[in-house]
């Protein structure tokens, strides 16, 4: 905690409000990660290793989750996501085509059209973010606020962590949509093992 | 203007506090050198308990007891020729490794390896005048954790086999795969049948929460207990569940195409994954470092009961190993998908209806009668259900099973 | 910290993944560009969630989640049974509807 408190009394040059560089350095480097494995995601050749660089991507947003004080959401994305999906994934590839070596049917030959909506999706998101939300920052502190109702005077009562907020939230106010959910994956267990039986 | 705010690079080097970074490098140090300590000690244990009881010596020459074995067999990992195959995929082979071990090392940072739990004391201990407890870290989502490194351990695996470029390590690996996948719902209903009584997710509050006899190993009901072992185990791809390298079909398993020092890596993941694991069920069943203060300093008790009760573990495997045949891959599907999910998700409902009754004042006794009558109900649906299709493979003609 | 250096890197993702989705002729890689797509949005989410100090952008990434997990599910269900069919999952060559 000494060393967040001594970090956030520093401005940087040029700006007026304080500003934290640890946490700032370290989206940064992430961030760049998490790009590049992206990149190679989409250009590389060869199914598994796409499948490795996409879980590069995948552990690096559990990292910006956990930046972001949502460990619960950091530590799910990492256990089913990781731990579940992408698996998945590659045991469907070493059914299919496991093969060593490039592939060089993976992609098509003319990605330049790919490539222009892309960037001119890009231009247009990034040129929206900037121009809505300038100069807007993120609360240091990022403990989720106690619902309305436990609210009393005084300054406002924050959780011990967020993994107990969101349990309250998901069990909760969200208890609806979680078990509609449930029917969902149901829906959909039943309808893979439909689809893949080999009849 | 300070230094500081020029550079305003580094606020890591500025008014920190020396205590702190030496409790953690001290913690990250030696909760490093146990675990290592503890896998040589492991291996040698395996080897000497199960040449015991199948009536051999075992090593026995190098230092008294042959102590010293492990140490001279990872000298020797260390001497011998580096090799990769000629069809590897050579980046991820030399990836794979590294990912085995990892995650092994990861998962033993939020186990409570000490620290006095009696008279409501929740684990602290005191160092360089600060509060701290005997754990690397404590997430508040610590139990997670370890079930996220469990899933991450799964692609050591998976891409040693496939990168191997041969087709005995690929078999090897799609068993492991699949079997790691299946026995991770299994493992994790009966973490939440724990979660359930400890009303948390850190590994230092579930420890807190059995103290000093309200161990979740009865409190459960033993069933989550019994199956939590037995995933554990098939995790662990630890015989009988070890399909995965089983030598009379698959040569040696997805490690086939290893030598030296990167078999030495996936060597050691095993051995320390079964250290960690055993660690792990100590903490969620059996109350991990709690227990009582005879003489002495109360943190002290703390580490000898925990390692009493990792050693009761450790044979526990060792003597799996040493007694039970291997299981056949449809076997080892129908017990995890037939068998121990079912049971895991009935008995969780079963502790869930009983924890509402005893919120909302029911009568216990009913509340058993009728989550009993509904248990019996889906497992009628189920039993049915298998039986429909077993018949309807018959009629097709294909081989019963 | 700022929201839009989060809401950046969640737009590069996305644009990247639009990339893999119309570049790709696998099926499995184009799930893998869709799941970068996903992702990209859950970071949107969850930073909308910091900077409001709202519960619902965590909720809704945990759904974001296990929606992905179905349709992973799914989708490789589908891609398996194309493979046993035609022995091929270049998407392009599933072209039987047109005559």
């Amino acid at each position: 905690m000494t060393l967040l408190a001594a970090a956030n009394g520093i401005s940087l040059p040029g700006t007026d409000d304080p500003i934290n560089v640890s946490q700032t350095v370290g989206f940064a480097l992430l961030a760049a990660l998490m790009i590049w494995a992206a990149i190679r995601v989409v250009t590389t050749r060869n199914v598994v290793h796409a499948a490795v660089w996409l879980v590069v991507v995948l552990a690096g947003a559990a990292a910006q989750f956990i930046l972001l004080a949502a460990e619960f959401v950091g530590v799910t994305q990492v256990m089913v996501y990781i731990g579940a999906v992408i698996v998945l994934i590659l045991f469907g590839v070493m059914l299919t085509q496991a093969k060593l070596g490039n592939d060089p049917n993976l992609s098509r030959r003319n990605w330049y059209g790919g490539a222009v909506v892309a960037v001119v999706l890009f231009g247009l998101l990034a040129f929206a973010t900037i121009d809505t939300f300038e100069d807007a920052k993120l609360p240091e502190d990022r403990r989720m606020a106690l619902p309305a109702a436990e609210v009393g005077d005084g300054e406002v009562p924050r959780t011990e962590s967020n993994t107990g907020a969101v349990s309250d939230a998901v069990f909760g106010a969200y208890l609806l949509p979680l078990e509609v959910l449930g029917v969902l994956l149901t829906a959909a267990l039943v309808g893979a093992i439909a689809v893949a039986r080999k009849d | 203007m300070t230094p500081a705010q020029v550079l305003a690079l580094d606020p890591l080097l500025i008014d920190v506090d020396w205590g702190v970074v030496g409790i953690v490098v001290l913690k990250v140090v030696v909760a490093f050198t146990l675990l290592l300590v503890s896998v040589l000690f492991m291996v040698w244990f395996e080897r000497k308990a199960v040449s015991d009881l199948q009536n051999r010596i075992g090593p026995n020459r190098a230092g008294p007891f042959g102590l010293f074995q492990t140490i001279a067999d990872g000298l020797k990992f260390f001497m011998k020729e580096d090799s990769i195959p000629d069809r590897a995929d050579r980046r991820v082979f030399v990836l794979a490794p590294y990912l085995a071990a990892v995650p092994a090392f990861l998962v033993f940072a939020v186990v409570p390896i000490g620290g006095d739990f009696s008279d409501g004391n929740r684990g602290v201990i005191r160092i360089f005048g600060h509060d701290t407890l005997m754990q690397v870290a404590d997430p508040p989502v610590g139990i997670l954790f370890v079930l996220a490194m469990s899933g991450i351990a799964v692609y050591g695996i998976m891409l040693a086999g496939w990168s191997s470029g041969s087709k005995y390590p690929l078999l090897g690996s799609v068993r492991a795969s699949a079997q790691m996948v299946s026995y991770e719902a299994a493992l994790g209903l009966s973490v939440a049948a724990v979660v359930l009584f400890s009303e948390t997710l850190s590994t230092n509050g579930i420890v807190a929460a059995q103290v000093p006899w309200g161990w979740n190993l009865w409190a459960t009901g033993l069933v989550p207990f019994v199956i939590f072992l037995i995933a554990a185990t098939a995790e662990l791809n630890r015989p009988p569940f070890d399909l995965v390298e089983a030598e009379q079909e698959l040569v040696g398993g997805f490690n086939t195409e290893y030598a030296s020092f990167r078999f030495a890596l996936f060597f050691l993941a095993e051995f320390m994954n079964v250290v960690t694991m055993s660690a792990i069920i100590v903490t969620l069943f059996l109350g991990g470092p709690a227990g009582p203060v005879l003489v002495g300093p109360g943190w002290m008790w703390g580490t000898i009961w925990f390692t009493v009760k990792l050693l009761g573990f450790l044979f526990l495997f060792v003597w799996f190993r040493a007694t039970l045949p291997r299981f056949r891959y449809d076997q080892l599907m129908v017990l995890g998908w037939k068998v121990l999910i079912p049971l895991a998700l009935g008995w969780f409902l079963l502790l869930a209806g009983l924890k509402v009754a005893d919120g909302a004042d029911w009568n216990p006794i009913a509340v058993v009668a009728v989550a009993a009558v509904g248990l019996l109900a889906g497992y009628g649906l189920l039993a049915s259900a298998l039986w429909a299709a077993r018949r309807n493979r018959e009629l097709e003609g294909e081989v019963s099973i | 910290m700022l929201l839009s250096q989060f809401l950046l890197l969640s737009a590069i993702l996305f644009s990247i993944g639009v990339y893999g989705v119309i570049v790709r002729r696998n099926g499995v890689a184009v799930l893998m560009a869709i799941e970068l797509i996903l992702n990209s949005v859950n970071i949107n989410l969850v930073a909308f969630g910091a900077m409001h100090g709202n519960l619902s952008g965590q909720v809704f990434a945990l759904f974001i989640i296990a929606v992905a997990a179905a349709e992973v599910g799914v989708g490789l269900a589908i891609i398996l049974s194309i493979y046993r069919n035609r022995r091929s999952v270049a998407l392009d060559e599933l072209d039987l509807m047109k005559g």
